[in-house]
């Protein structure tokens, strides 16, 4: 295998909506355009930033309406791709990240579940999960075992 | 969000035209398969085969359009691409939908 050229640090800007969250997880991926992932690590990269984007917005900025601005900033090396999502939003509930078991699917249909399933997919996908409140920032960060 | 229903072997069949359903289609998503749905008696076959993309909102909004057709009504699916099958893997709803290769085998199973 040829080595590949280091990916530069990076740090992509979204405004803090619903809608903006898709171009976001579209920025990132053109950056990672070296890494050639496979199909397969790509979506594991959608998936994870996709689960964290929504949370910020349906969450840590719910209801500032666009006024500020999500950073996802991410660096590649030996152990694989660390990423890091940063928001000027409430803290988190309780200051840790939320660690909660998959919802039971074991049940009747009307009692399924339809929602709860976004950290569950995190802690599935994703290494060394952690989460800190600095000043007035939020800092969730993670990494994803790709392009080892 | 574009949906399209139409009927094949007497199986309504609602196929979803989008790339995506994630958090920012969810709610139109559910609307939509509400609408096209309404009024029918029988098993709703999805066919997913133009998706490549759900997150955890996309997949929510499927089981809730579930919720809305049963207890009458059975929702079932067709054509999930890998990366759809692994979010219906990863969180066992595999297990609680019927879930079939292609719209060719779901009709086949339905029928019988």
């Amino acid at each position: 295998m040829g080595r590949r050229p280091p990916l530069p640090l990076f740090s992509i800007s979204l405004l803090g909506v619903e809608d903006a969250v898709r171009e976001g997880i579209a920025q990132t991926l053109a950056w990672l355009t070296p890494l050639e992932l496979s199909e397969d690590e790509t979506n594991t990269v959608q998936l994870v930033l996709a689960e964290a984007l929504n949370n910020v917005v349906e969450h840590a900025l719910a209801g500032t309406g666009g006024q500020t601005t999500v950073e996802i900033r991410g660096h590649h090396g030996a152990s694989g791709l660390d990423l890091c999502i940063v928001d000027k939003g409430i803290a988190m509930p309780d200051g840790v990240v939320p660690r909660l078991p998959a919802p039971d699917v074991t049940v009747d249909v009307a009692d399924l579940p339809d929602g709860g399933f976004g950290w569950f997919l995190i802690h599935t996908l994703a290494q060394d999960v952690t989460y800190v409140r600095r000043g007035k920032h939020n800092y969730l960060t993670l990494r994803l075992a790709v392009a080892l | 969000m574009e949906l399209t229903s139409s009927t094949e072997r007497g199986v309504p069949i609602v196929t979803v035209q989008e790339q995506r359903i994630d958090a920012a289609a969810a709610l139109a998503f559910k609307d939509r398969v509400r609408d096209v749905t309404e009024g029918g008696q029988d098993t709703v076959l999805l066919d997913l085969n133009h998706v490549v993309f759900i997150d955890s909102s996309g997949l929510g909004a499927i089981v809730a359009s579930m919720k809305i057709l049963s207890p009458k009504r059975r929702l079932v699916l067709a054509g999930l691409t890998p990366a759809v099958d692994k979010v219906f893997r990863l969180t066992r709803m595999d297990s609680v939908f019927g879930v079939f290769a292609t719209v060719e085998a779901a009709l086949n199973e339905l029928q019988e």
